[in-house]
């Protein structure tokens, strides 16, 4: 048991446990240190990586009979994001639960298991395997939303538990009929069958398997839960949920999608995939602009970031591989770019709530003045989502547009360039309130350092990420 | 890497790392706050020196790098870069030295210096930008770090010129972008190169280049306020002088002008630009421009808002030298390029002194004010003559080479335009100079700063406008010296046109 790719799955299993047992003060400590060792285990499965793909068979057993763990690049890439995020939002999490104890007995135990599940999901090379981490994923999900116990939060953990049900059993049900038309489950075995000849069950299978996904990614219009229960949750799950969550549900996608499934995607699905991307751009972005809530505007922000990850689907099946890897590095970019910075958005939002008492915008005036710091991270974070120089975000969105003009589909340049505007009206708004004078009697409570300071790492890094991505593409790129 | 790649980005760094390291400054630490903000200053204005000198021996200073293959950040220092690098450096270094002044006891100065350093950072990037995508990247960056400067007051009509200042300007670099994006698909990466990279392209794309050209000039002209994109200018007049100054002379109205250089000469190439017809009806907007400017100027009480009409006017000489095809007319907008910051620069200054010493912020209250502040009046005379192109001024001189180029291109209409300019120019700035000489003072609306001596108002508020004001009148007197601005344009214009 040596090895970092199991490991990435049962540490986090094991800090959760511990944190059950030991209370939110010492669990804490202890999953703040597992998570830096986590860091590392992915960077070395990140190095892996590079050198090419591995495979993991756990217990010894070789697929059909056992289960196999692969990472290659995309699945490194996403454990090494995954792992970036979580870690700083961990110190977040222990001075934000600091101030607000009702919530934290659920919190460590619960992220424990979330953080397992997504990195075996990530590592996973057959699709039950893949419903399994799924379903994990999703309850350990709906648990964190309820953690903080409110009326509001039950009822929106309610709805996320009943999308998530059901977009999981689409999921399963999606799999019984390929397993039922090819009899496997492996990625590896199935990816020659499918290639040999679509089965019509197949074909209605991979549907529901991709409807469950979409469902669970919160592409529009199937994200009616992703508001109440991101803007509903406490700070820290919030800023886990949206950066990370619905990334692997997405990342499940485009690998089922451009891998063996690749045979079965339809292009006219993959039109359909781009043109709901745009409309959540659109739908999403308005909707943010109207929210009187932060968090509710930086929910409806994720419904608008995540639109742009479809749009790429109708460039990935071009004959041309210029337009391909365009596109597939944008996607990359985009995911990354968006996790880093929707995690220092909501970390961000989170103190905000903290120092002024609520997080109605039209009354943050006197921020800039009194907490700089976190403006200047909410500031930075919307610079990437809004695609502007010089920031991952801007690198991703150059990308697609190169490569949506060079397919010749200038629409989807139009949608972009639309889209930033619209993002920079939501997140300007909240400057322009931020930067004006504070009303008579306002005082903004002073914030430890651990509350303020990881939202500005994570925010700059998505800013470094711009101007350094050759690394991260490379990896990401080696499938 | 070796010295000559390193220049640019020493440059680059002498005002983002004092910038960075500002915004950690607390608030009470003054001395340290400007011994940082002159030393990147200086070192900034030493560096470019360094680098002329080594460019009249003939040598390259360039850093390239790849963020992705195919997309390169360039920075360079080629004679048009350093045109606009010694402008934005010497003025940085002047309007640092008022803004202490200024800002003296106004709260958040660390933010404000902060951010002033990073516009000062993205307005020497946009100047040495190598490529179209070096330029987007530094062209916002300067709307995203003047933002905060523009709304630094927090008064709620601060933060709606701040507004409306981002959807202008982020508007245009969406147009901006997208027409980047499509040159790229055409033709894939080209650095900025004399005589343009266009031409080359196939005749059936022309119509699609027309289009990217329009694009491209609405992008970059909402910064050059050109009409009727320049409703932003006017509003964000309410920002503290030394931002106005620094807006209006040297970084956001200056880089939409500049980068219409770059690209009418640089990316088309002018004569291939010709061939497809595109400069008349530059020339034309840029006429527009100065007359609608001129005219709006006129009827404004606030002395800023005159000044932002003024500067709407006069960014187009530019803009129209550029268009006018010829070796005259871009030696007279390249010349103007600089002209114009100097002298718009000493207007603002003094601007500011009347506000800041007296109260006085509109063209009524200028009563006699000549009299109580002499110093700055006589700066703002030279400043306003300059404007109009009274001889022995850096503003005679690029009109004289703008009215030749506008012959010698055989468009007498743009000589009217220019004319009839120079008459509104003396219209509007003449009642004022007269006022403050001439007319019997009344009571200042508000005085802050009382007369000691000579000193009509503090040190670092008078010395700035004063060197400016001397600069306008040095600039025409030494025209002819190899380092004037207009020896500049010159050996940039004879690359241009003498390949």
């Amino acid at each position: 048991m040596t090895d970092p790719l199991a490991w990435l799955i049962l540490l986090p299993l094991l800090w959760a446990s511990a944190a059950f047992l030991a209370g939110p003060g010492r669990g804490a400590r202890l999953a703040i240190a597992a998570l830096a060792l986590q860091l590392v285990l992915a960077m070395l499965a990140a190095s892996a990586a590079l050198d090419g793909s591995r495979v993991h068979a756990a217990g010894g057993w070789a697929a059909p009979l056992g289960i196999e763990l692969a990472a290659d690049g995309l699945a490194a890439t996403m454990l090494l994001l995954t792992q970036a995020v979580v870690l700083p939002l961990a110190v977040y999490a222990r001075a934000w639960f600091a101030m607000h104890p009702e919530g934290s007995q659920g919190f460590w135990p619960l992220a424990g298991f979330l953080i397992a599940a997504m990195n075996a999901l990530f590592l996973s090379a057959d699709i039950f395997n893949l419903y399994v981490t799924l379903e994990l994923l999703g309850l350990a999900a709906v648990g964190l939303v309820a953690s903080s116990g409110g009326a509001p939060a039950l009822a929106a953990a309610l709805r996320y538990l009943f999308v998530s049900l059901a977009a999981s059993g689409a999921y399963l049900l999606g799999v019984a009929l390929v397993y039922g038309a090819y009899g496997t489950v492996s990625l590896r075995t199935l990816a020659p069958l499918v290639a040999g000849g679509p089965a019509d069950a197949a074909v209605l299978g991979a549907g529901l398997m991709a409807a469950g996904l979409l469902f669970k990614t919160a592409l529009f219009p199937f994200h009616g839960w992703l508001p109440p229960a991101h803007g509903g949750a406490p700070a820290p799950v919030s800023a886990l949920l949206s950066a990370l969550v619905i990334k692997a549900t997405f990342y499940l996608l485009l690998r089922l999608w451009t891998g063996a499934g690749a045979p079965l995607a339809a292009p006219p699905a993959a039109l359909v995939l781009g043109l709901l991307g745009a409309a959540a751009i659109g739908w999403g972005s308005v909707m943010a602009l109207r929210q009187e809530r932060l968090k509710m505007l930086v929910a409806y922000s994720t419904v608008a970031q995540v639109g742009y990850l479809f749009l790429v689907f109708p460039l990935m099946d071009r004959a041309d591989p210029g337009t391909v890897s365009a596109a597939s590095n944008a996607v990359v970019l985009q995911a990354v770019a968006h996790g880093l910075a929707k995690a220092a958005m909501f970390a961000a939002a989170g103190a905000v709530a903290i120092s002024a008492g609520h997080d109605v915008v039209a009354r943050l005036g006197g921020l800039a003045a009194q907490r700089p710091v976190t403006l200047f991270a909410f500031g930075l974070a919307g610079v990437t989502l809004m695609g502007l120089p010089p920031s991952a975000g801007f690198l991703s969105k150059w990308l697609l547009m190169e490569s949506a003009l060079a397919a010749g589909w200038w629409e989807v340049a139009v949608v972009i360039l639309a889209g930033g505007l619209l993002t920079a009206a939501y997140v300007f708004r909240v400057l322009r309130h931020a930067f004006g004078h504070a009303a008579h009697g306002v005082a903004y409570l002073p914030l430890p350092r651990t509350l303020e300071w990881p939202a500005l790492v994570l925010a700059l890094a998505s800013i470094v990420l711009g101007m350094q991505p050759a690394l991260l593409l490379e990896l990401a790129g080696g499938r | 890497m070796n010295m000559h790649a390193a220049m640019p980005l020493l440059v680059l760094a002498s005002s983002l790392v004092p910038g960075l390291v500002i915004f950690a400054l607390a608030e009470e630490w003054r001395w340290q706050r400007t011994a940082l903000n002159l030393a990147g200053a200086l070192a900034k204005l030493v560096l470019i020196g360094v680098m002329v000198a080594g460019i009249l021996r003939g040598e390259h200073y360039e850093v390239r790098h790849a963020v992705l293959p195919g997309l390169e950040l360039v920075l360079r220092a080629d004679p048009l870069a350093i045109l606009f690098l010694t402008l934005s450096a010497a003025l940085w270094f002047l309007t640092t030295l008022y803004a202490v002044g200024y800002l003296e006891g106004a709260p958040e100065r660390s933010r404000f210096f902060g951010f002033f350093s990073l516009c000062v950072t993205a307005t020497v990037g946009v100047a040495m930008a190598g490529n179209l995508f070096t330029f987007f990247f530094f062209y916002e960056l300067l709307t995203l770090s003047t933002y905060p400067l523009v709304v630094h007051r927090g008064t709620p009509k601060a933060l709606r010129a701040g507004a409306i200042y981002l959807a202008y300007t982020l508007s245009g670099g969406a147009l901006l972008l997208g027409a980047i994006a499509w040159l790229h698909s055409l033709q894939g990466a080209a650095d900025f190169t004399h005589g343009g990279v266009l031409a080359a392209l196939d005749p059936a794309q022309h119509g699609q280049l027309r289009v990217i050209f329009l694009l491209l000039m609405t992008g970059l002209g909402v910064k050059a306020a050109l009409v009727p994109l320049h409703g932003w200018l006017p509003n964000a007049m309410v920002a503290p002088a030394p931002v106005s100054a620094l807006l209006h002379a040297v970084a956001v109205v200056k880089a939409g002008a500049f980068g219409i250089v770059r690209v009418v000469y640089e990316v088309f190439g002018v004569e291939f630009a010709q061939s497809l017809q595109l400069l008349t009806p530059l020339a034309v907007a840029a006429c527009i421009t100065i007359a609608w400017g001129s005219l709006r100027a006129l009827w404004q009480d606030d002395l800023k808002r005159r000044l932002a009409y003024s500067t709407i006017s006069q960014v187009s000489y530019i803009v129209l030298g550029v268009a006018l095809f010829g070796p005259l007319g871009t030696i007279g907008a390249l010349a103007h390029l600089v002209h114009q910051g100097i002298m718009k620069i000493t207007l603002f200054f003094c601007a500011g002194n009347y506000s800041e010493t007296l109260g006085v912020q509109k063209v009524s209250q200028m009563d006699g004010v000549g009299r109580r502040m002499p110093l700055t009046t006589a700066a703002f005379t030279l400043g306003a003559l300059g404007m109009m192109g009274a001889p022995l001024t850096a503003g005679h001189v690029s009109k004289h080479y703008l009215m030749a180029g506008a012959d010698s291109a055989g468009a007498p209409w743009a000589a009217w335009v220019l004319t009839g300019s120079s008459l509104l120019n003396a219209a509007y700035f003449l009642p004022v100079v007269y006022r403050a000489w001439f007319r019997p003072a009344r009571a200042w609306p508000q005085e802050r700063i009382a007369r000691r001596g000579v000193r009509e108002t503090t040190l670092l508020l008078l010395a700035p406008p004063l060197v400016s004001a001397l600069a306008t009148v040095g600039a025409a007197l030494f025209a002819d010296a190899g380092w004037s601005p207009l020896s500049w344009a010159r050996l940039i214009a004879q690359q241009e046109y003498l390949r």
